[in-house]
């Protein structure tokens, strides 16, 4: 009975509780559904907050595990196993603080199919936390093709009008690159006798020419949903067709499962291939840098900037990633948080004038800091922490991603990371170019003048995004505190695998 | 003897059940034929309670002509469990289609002890006999829509192409008797292990044997007659079909392979390889270009016979076999319920002179009827090998076998198709979520209950399998004879 309660479970499994209670509520109670989501989803946030009062940050380990034998016939060695560590600690808060503001975004925008929606989202929440948590390669496998059901629904009912081809297309890339990474952990398990992620980086030992193969099989599922270049084109679809509090998870979470695999699976379990494929990658996130950047510039669509811009920051975290030491490594994993925070932020922003104006396009607004002063002062605050602005999130991590990839033994050249720097210069341009089109300058759409500032709940939902903008940039040490230990734990087994390398 | 009889006692209350239903039927009146269907069920019923007690026996009956064991045992639960679905499918379906005949009935329980008895052969001659046992009410039940065209065309086809398969098989058993000079599958081990290497007589038998049982279970390039039987066949009995005749061929082809001619492995196995290989692809493929639910399920079924198929190739490496069979069951358990499931919501939407069939027709559905939507829904990922259902750990399990066995490009292909599938399965899922739509529906108690079961079923099994793995995984370590 302990085990069913443990603080692991109850983060997980919570929202479910919420989905039960939503399918018993008839038709026509709204409202009662939209705050038995979000009291759901809020529980949910402060059953992550008991779980980071429990956590000791200086212990790189696994804690809270609950590992119970699930399918243990036949050969097969499957546990139901989640646990927590510094490598996804942060990306837990993450996901259930960016759920309720998600939903209380959508609080009116959602009109149509309102029990539908919800239940999707929780249902999301669910696969997203368990994504994070499993540590038996089953599991995971089966929380990473879960996330994809509820997604694609989000995407494809309340989406744009493209929406059909959207989720179609997010669907098919993503399981393209899952069916391979099925594969490997077959035979992960097949050869290393357990599924237990733990276990089978203790047993190690794979031959190297396998760990290449296993390497990139496990790279096809998460390189395509960070998404690197060149798989991303999926991406902007997703992202300009979905809702918008769909935007926020996608942009917020989803796209982290794919940069938290890396780390948790691919460094880890295939190290030498690991180091051996780290200018390679750590190349195309250059690339994905620069060309995001590029391609964002001449976007005239809000959400599709943005969406582009994704592309770029999660170069950055690439990058980092396979920088392979600890300033890297730690820069990516808060990088994640920070775009997390930030493009969830601006996919808010956008949503709000959004549903005032029904029009994405940037050309249709101008002058706008006249009539909603709030809404502009916000914006910007957001834009400049997008960009890296000293003393906000951004900074932060890009500067510890860049300064871990100067550094980098791994990579051995200082390249890599001049030219990501110039990414941070491009992002200036377009972010800013941006906001002078839509904010400044001189007041001339008729359609523009009624606008109304935001209102509480608007600025509810960005609020605590607003806090940790600003925390992260000015004292960043607890973030870092936290993962610190475990991020040196896989570092340690990179290195040794590194000296065994001719 | 009446150890014997004990022994089949599973069979045999099916087989009685269906005797004595054929005289009962007599006094039901036309407007009473639930109770025909009523007592169908109670004796499938009554014949898996039985079934359950076999599944950790080994034993022989009738002089080694039947292997009562653990395979059979599962393979029976199978053919029960789709024959009593197939029954709730059936009941309002037939009466709304004017077609309440008690006849359907007796029929499916023929059919079911066919397959019931092809599963427990240990003897090449029984299989033959099980196989037109299973086959000729299939042949009747496909016609049973008549004087609809496509029923009759369908019943047509498939008799035709029922024929020539049969006769493959039975020119295959000739030629093996005649090489070995024995149609137990015993006694044909020990001759080919006294015979030390093949003659091509033996191995045109084997090849024959195969395409006789690749006929039954739609391998490509034997699937011809697949698309036009299912389309034009009442729905509830393809859905019977589409289970438990091919389980019925699965069966024999497991057991014969395994049991039989393990020591020619080496010339069945990359054919059989080749054979998966194919049939994935091209069902997967064709499925793309379907409009018509039927079709696209039967295409679907082709697929999926490939996937079950590659448990084959597998189970040539004698290290690998039993866990290759045991998956091969396991899937065969999952497809069934899955399959079951999706075929009965095609009934629940099909309305007279073969309307409501368009996967057009699906728009609308998750706003009319929200818990059909979703059950389909859970088919649809079921089928696509999605988790968290039956079919996703039916694959995993089918994988791991093929990938033990050192066959990556197999496995390779078998994911590759699966993504393919994907599209077309989604596709039926966007129609009834995303398109708006006034579909017509039926509602009736025992289709709901048969669609709401299996759905549950294929979510239980796709979180908890472990049960069900131990029963499979052991009933494929039981299917070499003793």
């Amino acid at each position: 009975m302990d085990n069913l309660l443990a603080t692991l479970n109850l983060v997980t499994c919570f929202p479910l509780l919420g989905v039960l209670v939503l399918v018993l509520l008839p038709k026509g109670r709204e409202t009662a559904m939209r705050w038995t989501a979000l009291v759901t989803s809020l529980v949910t946030f402060g059953l992550s907050l008991l779980m980071l009062v429990q956590f000791q940050s200086s212990n790189p380990d696994l804690q809270l595990v609950v590992r119970v034998p699930w399918i243990q016939v036949a050969g097969w060695n499957i546990d139901y196993f989640l646990g927590v560590d510094g490598l996804s600690i942060l990306l837990v808060l993450l996901t259930t603080l960016l759920t309720p503001i998600s939903l209380v975004s959508t609080w009116d925008a959602i009109q149509e199919r309102v029990k539908e929606f919800l239940v999707f989202f929780l249902l999301l929440e669910v696969g997203m936390v368990g994504v994070f948590l499993a540590q038996d390669l089953f599991l995971f496998y089966i929380f990473w093709e879960f996330t994809l059901v509820p997604m694609y629904f989000l995407i494809g009912i309340w989406g744009g009008e493209r929406r059909m081809y959207a989720a179609i297309k997010f669907f098919l890339y993503t399981m393209a690159g899952s069916i391979l990474m099925l594969l490997a952990i077959l035979w992960l398990g097949i050869n290393g006798g357990s599924f237990s992620v733990p276990d089978l980086i203790a047993q190690g030992g794979i031959p190297a020419n396998i760990q290449m193969w296993l390497f990139l099989a496990f790279a096809a599922a998460f390189a395509i949903k960070v998404p690197m270049w060149p798989l991303h084109s999926w991406l902007p679809d997703a992202h300009v067709e979905a809702p918008t509090a769909g935007s926020v998870i996608l942009a917020g979470v989803l796209l982290k499962m794919g940069t938290y695999g890396f780390l948790r699976f691919n460094i880890p379990l295939f190290p030498q291939a690991a180091v051996q494929a780290a200018p390679w990658v750590a190349l195309l996130g250059v690339i994905g840098i620069l060309y995001g950047a590029a391609v964002s510039y001449p976007q005239r669509d809000i959400k599709k900037l943005v969406a582009y811009s994704s592309v770029s920051h999660l170069g950055f975290v690439m990058l980092g990633l396979f920088a392979l030491n600890e300033q890297g490594v730690q820069g990516s994993l808060l990088q994640m948080v920070n775009h997390g925070i930030s493009t969830g932020a601006l996919f808010l922003i956008v949503g709000m004038i959004y549903e005032r104006r029904h029009t994405r396009a940037m050309d249709a607004f101008g002058g706008l800091w006249k009539v909603m002063p709030v809404y502009a002062v916000l914006t910007l605050i957001v834009t400049l922490s997008s960009m890296g602005l000293p003393g906000l999130n951004g900074f932060v991590g890009e500067f510890a991603i860049l300064l871990g990839a100067f550094g980098s033994e791994t990579l051995g050249s200082a390249l890599f990371a001049s030219f990501g720097a110039l990414g941070v210069i491009l992002a200036a341009i377009y972010m800013l170019q941006m906001f002078q089109k839509m904010f400044l300058g001189p007041l001339d759409k008729s359609e523009n003048e009624g606008l109304a500032d935001l209102n509480w709940r608007e600025v509810a939902t960005l609020a605590p995004l607003l806090v940790l903008i600003f925390w992260i940039g000015l004292y960043p040490k607890p973030f870092f505190d936290l993962m610190g230990p475990s991020v040196d734990k896989v570092l340690a087994i990179v290195q040794t695998a590194a000296v065994a390398l001719p | 003897m009446s150890q014997d009889l004990l022994a089949t006692l599973p069979l045999l209350v099916v087989l009685s059940s269906a005797i004595l239903l054929t005289l009962v039927d007599l006094v039901i009146p036309a407007d009473r034929k639930g109770w025909t269907a009523l007592l169908a069920a109670l004796g499938l019923l009554a014949a898996l309670v039985v079934s359950l007690g076999n599944l950790g026996t080994q034993q022989q009956a009738f002089g080694g002509m039947l292997a009562v064991d653990g395979f059979s045992a599962f393979l029976n639960i199978v053919f029960l469990l789709a024959g009593i679905v197939g029954i709730g499918l059936a009941y309002d379906y037939l009466r709304r289609m004017e077609l309440l005949h008690g006849e359907y009935y007796i029929l499916l329980l023929f059919s079911i002890s066919g397959m019931m008895l092809m599963a427990q052969a240990a003897d090449l001659i029984v299989v033959f006999l099980a196989l037109e046992l299973l086959s000729i009410p299939l042949y009747v039940l496909s016609g049973f829509a008549s004087p609809r065209r496509e029923s009759q065309e369908s019943a047509m086809k498939y008799f035709l192409l029922g024929a020539f398969a049969s006769g493959f098989l039975v020119y295959g058993i000739a030629l093996v008797y005649g090489a070995t000079g024995s149609s137990g599958l015993r006694e044909i081990v020990t001759a080919l292990a006294q015979a030390g290497s093949a003659t091509p007589m033996l191995m045109m038998g084997v090849t024959m044997i195969l395409v006789g049982l690749g006929f039954k279970v739609a391998a490509v390039p034997f699937h011809m007659w697949i698309p036009d039987v299912y389309h034009g066949a009442p729905s509830p009995i393809v859905g019977f079909m589409s289970v438990g005749a091919k389980a019925g061929g699965f069966a024999a082809l497991l057991r014969v392979f395994i049991a039989a001619f393990p020591s020619l492995a080496g010339a069945w196995g990359p054919l059989a390889m080749w054979l998966a290989a194919i049939t994935m692809t091209w069902g997967n493929v064709a499925a793309i270009a379907q409009r018509n639910i039927k079709r696209m399920l039967a295409y679907s079924s082709i697929a999926h016979a490939g996937y079950i198929l590659m448990a084959l190739p597998a189970a040539a490496d004698p290290a690998v076999a039993g866990d290759a069979v045991g998956a091969a069951l396991f899937y065969l358990l999952a497809y069934a319920l899955t399959n079951l499931g999706a075929w009965g919501v095609v009934v629940a939407l099909e309305r007279r002179e073969g309307q409501g069939l368009a996967i057009e027709d699906y728009a609308g559905l998750a706003e009319r009827r929200p818990g059909l939507a979703l059950a389909m829904v859970v088919f649809m990922l079921s089928l696509t090998g999605l988790p968290p259902t039956a079919g996703f750990i039916g694959k995993f399990y089918l994988f791991r076998a093929v990938l033990q066995a050192d066959l990556v490009w197999l496995a390779i292909v078998g994911v590759v198709t699966s993504l393919v599938s994907a599209y077309y399965y989604l596709r039926v899922v966007i129609v009834m979520y995303m398109q708006p739509g006034e579909p017509e529906v039926r509602s009736e108690a025992w289709l709901n209950g048969s669609v709401a079961i299996t759905a549950l079923a294929t979510l239980i099994f796709g979180l908890l399998p472990a049960p069900l793995f131990a029963l499979a995984s052991q009933a494929g370590l039981l299917a070499f004879l003793p």
